[in-house]
């Protein structure tokens, strides 16, 4: 008997069962474990099963939402697979770092009134991802070969995401990544705490199983130009997904001090290079004893978290603006406080002090207050005079952003770029060269994985339809 | 994995890899490096390539075995295998004309300018190399530089070798107006070195220890001669994304990944170049002291 909606009205939201936090704060394992089966068709059952699903307007990558949540709730996890799947090359990996609160659960009729929980959407496709990467057999779902030869730039979401997409539909997808392994910001950027590596691992095997061949230690404008791709490599299209680029610094007094990081750096040492592992790994990482973090957004917290597991006493957050204006994650946000980090809010560093040997010994930063509404409809932080003061710390991080990386946009000069360096696209994901096609940071500026993810699956589309109109290269 | 062809001993502690990377082979060009990590556990570390043979596929480094990982990367041989070799990166070098161009290199930073004698000569330039060492056994590719150079300078701090001095002293020597005046009296047959010490220097490349790198520029700011110098500042990623190898060039902070590796002598802050080298000091001795201690136990 299915149950009527005042039935399922009347179960609350099951929370997701996480790591203590004065545990978790010392290791580098998930902090969320993940539901186990009982609770998520307890939590599927929430869902009213909307004709008009709003949800699913909320999804970058159009997940059928209600349909995935019904399957769950009747314990068909094959089925619920699959349509995920279909959907969405990468689940394991948006079911644990998608800002659903702002997406699909934002949208969700659940959410609305005073106590409205929605449906916890996220904790399920992650519940029915880890299912699938366990249980389910991918290569049934792919198309047989086209003969069409498409070369992705970079690993990270975008990326793989359209190689899933494209190879799905039965094309030659070669991923080409700088780097000595695959996954891009989610490898480099997001720390295992978050995201395990194992769960990137899987991901890029279910890809690989699925015939899409990954490269690393290839650099696209530089090991290969996207016209030697194009003309000389046989390649039909190429989607370009490189990523942000530059870490931005903040242009003060002090900043080659040794003991200053841009979040990019320390970030990789500590989750590519496994610097957490050193000595056992060869790659050192400043562990500071007062860690000054700057940035309010996923980045800093993922900073200021990694500091503190790395032995950090004191971890603290300095934010220019106030807590309603940080771009991070709630969650995010949440687990920090739990974990222990001092938030400095409304505080902007105007220099870094060193000691005579070279060492950073302090953040000098000054008191600001919110002023009238800026450019992106925030309230501007204006500094207040006289509030000059100083947190001790023996490690700085800069998590302030990142502008366009150069490297293959100034070896494809026929690439329209906007006035900040990165690529512009069209609707369809088209750059101004033809069968070249762009997405993700190198396109957005910074973003989200999901974003990222929701242009890849719009370009493999685009480049399907493209391909679709001529022969492959390789029959010409 | 990446296969060492052969690997030949320059010195004790100095050793040329020919290395199959033929994606990286293909494009490579003077002054460009590439970062390679021997294993699943290593670190990555930026290397200049010394050579490139392109129809062969393969590439030249030479390494000195000074840390951990360039210590391991020494005792390797032809038939090992290297992790990851990644490039090529960092900007070709700006190939000057000039009537004389000079060439500084100190220890293995000889491995970074050896690659630009053929290309400055092709272009016209009349082409010495200055090279040194502490001692004898530390001057390398001295007979590879004769190949391509019309003069080679040897020069140990010691006197074992060549000339007596640094490198420094040698290129005093090369640049000072009134030996110039001097020497291009004698007739050329009777001064094998007659020609280098005809032409005004006009362009310095270098290449080396951080204070050796700082002694030349200083040494050709008063005289107004261009000086370029091939930068080593600790690297992760090596395209940009990490930052960590930013140094201050003019005041400007550039990354010598992308924007480098090779920068105008006369803007570089050396002194903040030199600190941040040692960021990772007590580390690096860590990481000896641990290979050290695994190999007494293997013994």
């Amino acid at each position: 008997m299915p149950l009527t909606a005042r039935e399922r009205m009347a179960i609350a939201r099951q929370k997701m069962p996480e790591r203590a936090p004065d545990v978790r704060n010392r290791d580098f394992h998930e902090v969320n474990l993940g539901y186990h089966q009982s609770l998520a068709a307890l939590e599927a059952d929430r869902c009213l099963q909307c004709k008009d699903s709003k949800c699913v307007g909320g999804c970058p990558v159009g997940i059928d939402i209600p349909g995935f949540l019904e399957r769950v709730s009747a314990g068909d996890l094959k089925g619920a697979a699959e349509l995920l799947l279909a959907a969405n090359a990468l689940p394991g990996i948006t079911g644990r770092v998608c800002p659903q609160e702002e997406q699909c659960e934002q949208l969700c009729i659940r959410a609305k009134g005073k106590n409205g929980q929605p449906v916890a959407i996220g904790h399920l496709e992650r519940f029915v991802a880890d299912w699938a990467r366990e249980n389910l057999d991918i290569r049934q779902l792919v198309a047989p070969p086209t003969g069409y030869r498409v070369a992705v730039v970079g690993s990270g979401p975008a990326g793989l995401t359209c190689s899933g997409e494209l190879a799905r539909k039965g094309h030659d997808v070669t991923v080409f990544e700088a780097l000595h392994q695959p996954g891009g910001v989610l490898t480099y950027g997001i720390p295992e705490f978050r995201l395990p590596n194992h769960i990137i691992d899987a991901e890029v095997d279910r890809l690989r199983q699925m015939g899409v061949k990954i490269v690393c230690n290839v650099v696209i404008g530089r090991t290969f130009t996207i016209d030697e791709l194009l003309k000389e490599e046989g390649y039909d299209a190429v989607f370009v997904a490189n990523g942000a680029g530059l870490p931005v610094f903040m242009n003060i007094p002090g900043e080659n001090l040794k003991g200053v990081y841009s979040a990019n750096e320390y970030l990789t040492r500590s989750n590519l290079m496994r610097a957490y592992e050193f000595p056992r790994f060869d790659t050192p990482i400043i562990r500071g004893e007062r860690v000054a973090v700057v940035g309010g957004g996923n980045v800093a917290m993922d900073s200021v978290r990694t500091a503190k597991r790395l032995g950090a006493k004191e971890a603290t957050l300095v934010y220019r603006r106030s807590r309603a204006e940080m771009p991070a994650r709630v969650e995010e946000v949440h687990h920090a406080e739990d974990e222990g980090i001092v938030f400095e809010l409304l505080c902007n560093p105007i220099r870094v002090l060193g000691s005579e040997d070279g060492w950073v010994r302090g953040l000098q930063c000054v008191r600001m207050e919110l002023g009238e509404p800026d450019d992106s409809g925030r309230r501007r932080p204006v500094p207040i005079r006289g509030s000059e003061f100083v947190i001790d710390s023996d490690l700085v991080i800069m998590a302030i952003g990142t502008r366009a990386n150069p490297l293959l946009t100034s070896t494809t000069p026929d690439l329209k770029l906007n006035k900040w360096g990165y690529i512009e696209v069209d609707e369809a994901g088209a750059t101004s060269k033809p069968g070249v096609y762009a997405g993700g940071d190198i396109a957005r500026g910074s973003a989200t994985v999901i974003l990222a993810m929701g242009d890849g699956k719009r370009a493999a589309a685009s480049i399907d339809q493209y391909l679709r109109g001529r022969p492959p290269t390789s029959q010409r | 994995m990446f296969r060492i062809l052969d690997a030949r001993q320059l010195a004790s502690d100095v050793k040329c890899f020919r290395i199959d990377a033929p994606l990286v082979a293909r494009h490579r060009q003077p002054g460009q490096f590439v970062i390679i990590r021997l294993s699943e556990t290593g670190e990555r570390i930026p290397l200049t390539m010394a050579n490139a043979d392109r129809a062969a596929g393969t590439i030249e480094l030479i390494v000195k075995a000074i840390g951990k990982t360039t210590r391991e990367l020494c005792k390797k041989n032809a038939g090992d295998t290297i992790s990851d070799v990644m490039g090529p990166l960092g900007n070709p070098t700006e190939i000057i004309k000039a009537a004389h161009a000079v060439l500084v290199g100190g220890g293995v930073g000889t491995a970074v300018i050896y690659p630009l004698a053929q290309t400055l000569r092709d272009g016209g330039s009349f082409v010495s190399a200055i090279t040194g060492g502490r001692t004898r056994e530390l001057v390398v590719l001295e007979a590879e530089l004769r190949n391509v150079c019309d003069v080679v300078y040897a020069c140990t701090d010691d006197g074992s070798y060549g000339f007596r001095g640094t490198v420094a002293d040698k290129l005093r020597e090369l640049i000072d107006p009134a030996r110039r005046r001097r020497e291009s009296s004698i007739a050329p047959e009777r001064h094998a070195n007659a020609g280098a010490a005809c032409r005004p220097v006009e362009v310095v490349y270098c290449a080396g220890p951080v204070p050796m790198m700082k002694a030349i520029a200083e040494l050709t700011r008063p005289a107004g001669i261009k000086t370029i110098v091939s930068l080593n500042p600790i690297m992760v990623d090596g395209t940009g994304m990490c930052g960590g190898c930013r140094v201050t060039i003019d005041g400007q902070a550039k990354f010598a990944c992308v924007d480098g590796p090779e920068f105008d002598g006369h803007a570089v802050n050396f002194a903040e170049l030199a600190d941040r080298l040692t960021a990772y000091r007590v580390q690096e001795k860590l990481a000896l002291d641990r290979m050290e201690h695994e190999c007494d136990m293997a013994t």
